[in-house]
């Protein structure tokens, strides 16, 4: 059990950015025959560099790291999809990458089809799909669907049909990017007890990508977080690494960390979050940290694409074990209460109200959730976060200022009688 | 676990040979991409395979009024329907791989950046697909042979493997190196529609070989589907082999299959890259 399957050397990948456009086209090539002089800037990047470290078969190793951090060039050089600039890297068995989601997939065949051609372009012979075929169908729970063509799919039955040809392929090495964004929950949790059967009971390698550190700590016994192009962690300590990671987030101190922006091409669908902060109640910014005594409010901007959508928003509350506090939704009162998201600029405010949490770092995290179950913004998406500090003004009692044991601070009622 | 299964990972070296043993290996995949473009090729549509009976035949009854009856093309003593269609059997087989051969790099975008795979199999499979509409244009040529009375020779039906075997090189050798350009170059795309209509017009498709002059008449048959058509006619029609412009025509056709292939697997690798 402990022989090393892929063993990763100097492993570093260039890009050269300002010269690559969209596309090239040989009108653009000649016509810059006549410009020698205006050469265009080539800068060169490098997206991964002086990357080693290895791993032992049967290991399920969580790769985590800021976007851009180089996760992705890293699976792609992995699989064989885009070679290294520099270095070697060492496998041993055969790898299976799902690296998007039902790539493989031709729109018009039907799920019967695209199971063998899916099948066929991870690298299986139609006799051993065949074996596994009733195995597959059943993960993914599309039996009724089977002779439709896959481009009346929803966007869930997509990805369970392809998560379940992955992995059932039975890859000695399988390696899996950001798929699970999508779906529901419940097939969320369904794919990541499959990939911890892979790893535990089958023992083999699983390589795993996510934003959601819950999943990435459920599953993985080791750790390797990117930071622009190097490793900055490799451990076995899990909850270590994904603790000093979720709080290496967000660069900077004090304003900062209250207010996020969308980053251009961050997000689409039919609701778009704008900027997520720590505000007053007039939705003000506000400047970190804040005291306890001050009623704290979280304000949403987006934008909804269609009109009255029926879609809810959350707020999930962190504390800095990782642990989940409360969730605050949209549709918490009744149903006459919940805010209307017409098409259009929305801003909404969410009060946590003063004397409730405890001092100390909080994250906060948007989702957005349509009402009959698939995710806009789900936890495992890169989704909107700004960090909370409370400090000070814990109660109006002379002996609390400090933090208070417990997870909350809530000042109650007290009744001599 | 056995010890075949170990391989590295290295940036890549300028020339490296192709690896036969993992093609031999991916062989189902190669099926399987066949099999994928014939099955969505003749869906959602009315007529389904119809298609491949009917474009060559109306080409042929097109070009029969036009080219034969009113411009009298000669066609060396054959009815001109069958003379003309003898040279669309293999120019269709020839201009449907050559054009999905080299648009089909930039088609599986989608896959090529996500999933390793011999690449080489994707502009294999695009010749080998249109094979299935070529079966059912020959099942038509004989047909019209029975109706105008005239009997295929059977060297022509011997001759014939050979060269749908050239047509094959060619196709894939021009559609290796035009896939590759096309990945980087979109222009590509733009100019191969009318290159493939321009080459028709220099190929002896509508008319005979025999009314170029003699003395330039080698100099079309280092287009080797001028040669291909040539020896289809005379196989077919005549039951004569020119076994001299048969080697050159193979000659050349292989030597493109070798230059596309060369400048395919240079730029092989780094196709995700550029995509």
């Amino acid at each position: 059990m402990s022989d090393t399957i892929i063993k990763v050397e100097n492993l570093g990948k260039k890009y050269q950015i300002g010269a690559k456009e969209p596309y090239y086209s040989l009108r653009d090539q000649i016509a810059n025959l006549w410009n020698f002089n205006k050469k265009k800037a080539v800068e060169e990047f490098w997206a991964l560099k002086d990357v080693n470290f290895e791993v032992k078969r049967g290991e399920a190793v969580g790769i985590i790291g800021r976007n851009g951090a180089g996760k992705s060039t890293l699976l792609k050089i992995l699989s064989q999809i885009t070679p290294p600039t520099t270095g070697k890297i060492t496998m041993n068995g055969r790898v299976a990458s799902l690296l998007e989601v039902g790539t493989g997939f031709n729109q018009e065949l039907t799920g019967r089809e695209n199971i063998f051609l899916n099948g066929a372009i991870l690298g299986l012979s139609r006799k051993e799909i065949r074996k596994k075929f009733d195995e597959i169908v059943a993960f993914s729970e599309i039996e009724k669907f089977l002779d439709t063509p896959v481009k009346r799919y929803s966007s869930g039955m997509y990805v369970r049909l392809a998560f379940a040809i992955a992995a059932n392929l039975e890859p000695d090495i399988l390696i899996v990017d950001e798929v699970l964004a999508v779906g529901d929950a419940q097939f969320q949790k369904k794919c990541l007890g499959k990939m911890d059967e892979v790893s535990k009971k089958e023992g083999r390698t699983v390589l795993f990508v996510s934003h959601n550190m819950g999943a990435i700590e459920k599953l993985c016994k080791k750790v390797i977080v990117l930071d622009q192009g190097n490793i900055k962690d490799d451990t076995n300590n899990v909850l270590k690494a994904i603790k000093n990671y979720s709080y290496s987030n967000n660069e900077g101190v004090g304003k900062k960390n209250a207010e996020w922006l969308k980053r251009e091409k961050q997000f689409a669908g039919d609701f778009i979050p704008l900027r997520y902060s720590i505000t007053n109640e007039k939705g003000q910014l506000r400047d970190m940290p804040v005291r306890n005594d001050d009623d704290i409010w979280i304000q949403i901007e987006g934008e909804c694409k269609a009109d009255d959508l029926n879609i809810n928003l959350s707020n999930v509350i962190y504390d800095a074990d990782n642990n989940v506090v409360f969730v605050s939704t949209t549709y918490d009162g009744d149903e006459d209460s919940w805010p209307k998201f017409m098409k259009g600029k929305i801003r909404l405010l969410n009060k946590i109200p003063k004397h409730f949490l405890n001092q100390g770092e909080y994250r906060i995290v948007l989702t957005a959730k349509f009402n009959k179950g698939d995710w806009i913004i789900g936890l495992s998406n890169d989704c909107p976060t700004v960090n909370l500090e409370i400090q000070g003004g814990l109660s109006n009692s002379p002996y609390w200022i400090d933090r208070r044991m417990g997870m909350m601070a809530p000042i109650l009622e007290w009744k001599s009688i | 676990m056995p010890k075949d299964n170990v391989y590295t990972i290295t940036p890549p070296k300028n020339l490296v040979c192709l690896d036969w043993g993992e093609l031999w290996r991916y062989r189902e995949l190669l099926y399987t991409f066949a099999w994928r473009d014939v099955k969505v090729r003749y869906k959602q549509t009315v007529l389904g395979v119809g298609w491949a009976i009917f474009q060559p035949l109306f080409t042929m009854i097109i070009f029969t009024v036009f080219f034969g009856n009113l411009a009298k093309i000669p066609s060396e003593g054959v009815p001109y329907p069958i003379f003309v269609y003898t040279g669309l059997l293999l120019w269709n087989y020839f201009s449907t791989s050559l054009s999905s051969a080299s648009s089909c790099l930039v088609d599986n975008e989608n896959i090529i950046k996500k999933v390793y795979f011999p690449r080489l199999l994707l502009p294999l499979s695009t010749a080998v697909t249109p094979l299935v509409d070529f079966g059912f244009s020959l099942i038509i040529f004989f047909g019209l042979s029975l109706i105008f009375g005239y009997v295929p020779c059977v060297i022509g039906i011997l001759l014939l493997p050979v060269l749908l075997f050239c047509s094959f090189l060619t196709a894939l050798g021009v559609g290796l190196f035009l896939g590759s350009i096309n990945a980087k170059y979109r222009d590509v795309r733009y100019i191969l529609p009318f290159f493939i209509q321009l080459l028709m017009y220099v190929t002896p498709v509508i008319y005979p070989s025999s009314i170029i002059p003699e003395s330039y008449r080698w100099v079309s048959f280092l287009n080797p589907m001028a040669g291909v058509i040539t020896m289809a006619r005379g196989g077919f029609l005549y039951g004569i082999i020119d076994f001299n412009l048969l080697a050159m025509t193979f000659g050349i056709s292989v030597l493109f299959f070798m230059f596309g292939l060369a400048y395919f697997r240079k730029t092989e690798r780094f196709l995700a890259d550029t995509l």
